[in-house]
């Protein structure tokens, strides 16, 4: 065991990092997955089509600015003005023009408009950003390096995957759990989640919270692919793989669980990309394989409540 | 519609294709492709009838393609490949329902997805096996023991699809007239009443999913013997995406829908994909869009409000009587 961990340590270092990082723009898209199920009841199909919009609005964000001649600071707030107009623009859009038609429909058609949606994203992001890799590290760079210590080993690993990816997870989770528990509008969000029609009789607006809160989970994905896209490279296909882990890390905290939410990406982030270093081939099969194993033995996922059931 | 109209319907529709694909010889492969997805599509609807959508089911078809890639050297006969082929979708059918049993609306279609991301990844990337990308070719096989070449292999596989599809669309139809069938309309509209009635529910969806795999296992099989050639792309999620496209627009709510559907979409994909090949998925979505706001009834809907001159009033999903 030591001869294999003194040859292999710093692959496990590199896994454990890249897993963190990953780890982070994957919670930034379920936990907006979960909010928006949780409001509005539906499971949005194209909700990882807008993580990659965020992902490719703000690479070209960055190259515009980077063409003006901007000062390269200006990088990291760009990522997330990118996302924050993603999600503004496209959100309302969405929740009024398609979702607002179907509400109270059966699940399965609201199911298919989503569908449909993620289908026409997909290749509207084809035909505005063309099927090369589209990538811009500007702000990867700005922030260099640092070295960390690893065993007897040191390895430099980017400031920006270490400290700044992790770091707007965690104060989204925890910013998440001060606004439902100790704000008003938090707080009239969790009440038309438990009970739309109890809400309405109080006098809230569930027509309004709803596109408010679609307009949010929509800016948490696209914040999510603006993050990630000086880290990786944004293709086509971006937006279903990413849509499939998402709901995998959904699925394992169990519908709903926000900060179970968090701990199921962390799982299904560091089974990822320890498979990158050591078995490549099973890269995309791991998390489904987590996902699997864990609904295998808890339907409900891991810190869900089995429903009861209505008669 | 009754069961004589639908079924003289059939025939006339069965006629107009033969007329076709002697009209064109390159259509007869086309035609032949599109019946195998009819075949698929049929699945998609019988697990439209209890409110379930699969994100996935071109997980099946793949499976019986490869199947029959990987059998092909070995049992170089139609007569055989086809029902192993088949055969093997249907077990896939029976493992992933087992698992996706448990499981209704978001969870069943996305799972359904899931599973079928994982098959293709595992195409793709276990290069050594299934050659990725580049796929897999079948040598030609024979058909009961005769060799038989071109055209004629053609004509063979073109009639196959026509008489499955005739074939599984009465099962499917005596199938939805069953008790069993009628328990799937049961699961849709409130499954904990099914279960006090002692029918037991989970395996009634079963039963439907896997006859929606050995139909898909059907269809795949027969892509993969007419174009000789299978790659890991079967199996993408956009494949599936095409299937549930092809049910919806055909029609939920009958078993032509499903053939008219897969029909109407081949030909319109053979001769407009090509010039718009960037924006095709954004066109079946905004089409999807459509027919699932305003004209809810399909292909078969239409045709349906035609014949009767009166709009229809079943929506996607729902048996109009």
């Amino acid at each position: 065991m030591t001869g294999w961990f003194s040859e292999n340590g710093l692959l496990l270092g590199l896994a454990l990092l890249d897993g963190l990082a990953s780890a982070a723009a994957i919670f930034m898209v379920a936990v907006g997955l979960n909010l928006v199920f949780g409001v509005l009841r539906i499971l949005n199909v194209a909700h990882g089509s807008l993580y990659a919009i965020g992902g490719y609005g703000a690479a070209s964000l960055a190259a515009a600015m980077a063409a003006m001649g901007l000062p390269g600071w200006l990088s990291l707030p760009a990522l997330v003005v990118a996302a924050a107009l993603a999600g503004v623009l496209l959100g309302p859009l969405i929740e009024r023009l398609l979702l607002r038609r179907v509400e109270g429909q059966e699940p399965v058609l609201q199911l298919l408009v989503t569908f449909a949606l993620f289908m026409i994203l997909e290749d509207v992001q084809k035909l505005l950003w063309g099927v090369q890799p589209v990538s811009n590290d500007a702000a990867m760079r700005l922030l260099g390096t640092v070295d960390v210590p690893f065993g007897q080993d040191v390895i430099p690993y980017t400031a920006y995957q270490l400290f700044v990816l992790p770091g707007v997870a965690v104060a989204t989770l925890l910013g998440l759990a001060w606004f439902t528990r100790r704000t008003l509008a938090g707080r009239i969000i969790v009440a038309v989640t438990e009970d739309r029609e109890a809400a309405a009789s109080q006098g809230i607006d569930s027509s309004k919270v709803m596109m408010l809160t679609f307009t949010a989970g929509a800016a948490l994905a696209a914040l999510g692919g603006a993050l990630a896209s000086p880290v990786s490279a944004m293709v086509p296909g971006v937006g279903a793989s990413t849509i499939v882990l998402s709901f995998a890390v959904v699925a394992t905290a169990g519908l709903g669980q926000v900060e179970g939410a968090a701990l199921a990406a962390l799982l299904i982030g560091l089974g990822r990309s320890i498979a990158v270093y050591f078995e490549p081939e099973l890269e995309v099969v791991v998390p489904y394989l987590i996902m699997v194993a864990v609904l295998l033995v808890r339907p409900q996922g891991l810190f869900g409540v089995p429903e009861t059931r209505r008669i | 519609m009754s069961a004589r109209n639908e079924f003289l319907l059939g025939l006339l529709g069965a006629a107009l294709l033969v007329l076709l694909a002697l009209s064109a010889p390159w259509l007869r492969f086309v035609l032949t492709v599109a019946l195998a997805k009819g075949l698929a599509v049929l699945g998609i609807l019988l697990l439209l009838r209890a409110g379930q959508v699969s994100f996935g089911h071109a997980l099946f078809v793949a499976l019986a393609a490869y199947a029959a890639a990987f059998l092909a050297p070995l049992l170089p006969e139609v007569a055989l490949l086809l029902p192993a082929a088949a055969l093997v979708a249907a077990l896939g059918g029976l493992v992933a329902g087992l698992f996706v049993m448990r499981y209704r609306d978001i969870f069943f279609g996305m799972l359904n997805l899931a599973l079928s991301m994982v098959f293709y990844s595992l195409l793709e990337k276990l290069y050594g096996l299934t050659h990725g990308t580049d796929g897999i070719r079948l040598p030609l096989p024979r058909v009961l023991g005769l060799t038989l070449e071109g055209a004629a292999y053609e004509w063979v596989l073109f009639a196959l699809a026509l008489s499955f599809a005739f074939g599984f669309a009465a099962l499917v139809r005596l199938w939805l007239a069953a008790p069993l069938g009628q328990a799937l309309s049961g699961i849709k509209t409130r499954e904990a009443r099914l279960e006090f009635m002692g029918v037991p529910a989970r395996r009634v969806l079963l039963a439907a999913y896997i006859l929606s795999a050995l139909m898909a296992g059907c269809g795949g099989a027969l892509v993969a013997l007419t174009s000789r050639h299978v790659t890991p792309a079967l199996a993408y999620w956009t494949a599936s995406g095409e299937l549930v496209f092809i049910a919806i627009l055909g029609g939920a709510g009958s078993v032509l829908g499903a053939f008219l559907g897969a029909v109407v979409y081949e030909l319109t994909r053979v001769y407009a994909a090509a010039t718009i090949a960037d924006a095709w998925q954004l066109i079946l979505g905004t089409v999807l869009l459509l027919v699932i706001l305003f004209a809810p009834g399909g292909l078969v809907g239409m045709l349906r409000g035609l014949l009767h001159r009166r709009p229809t009033p079943a929506k996607a999903g729902e048996r109009p009587a």
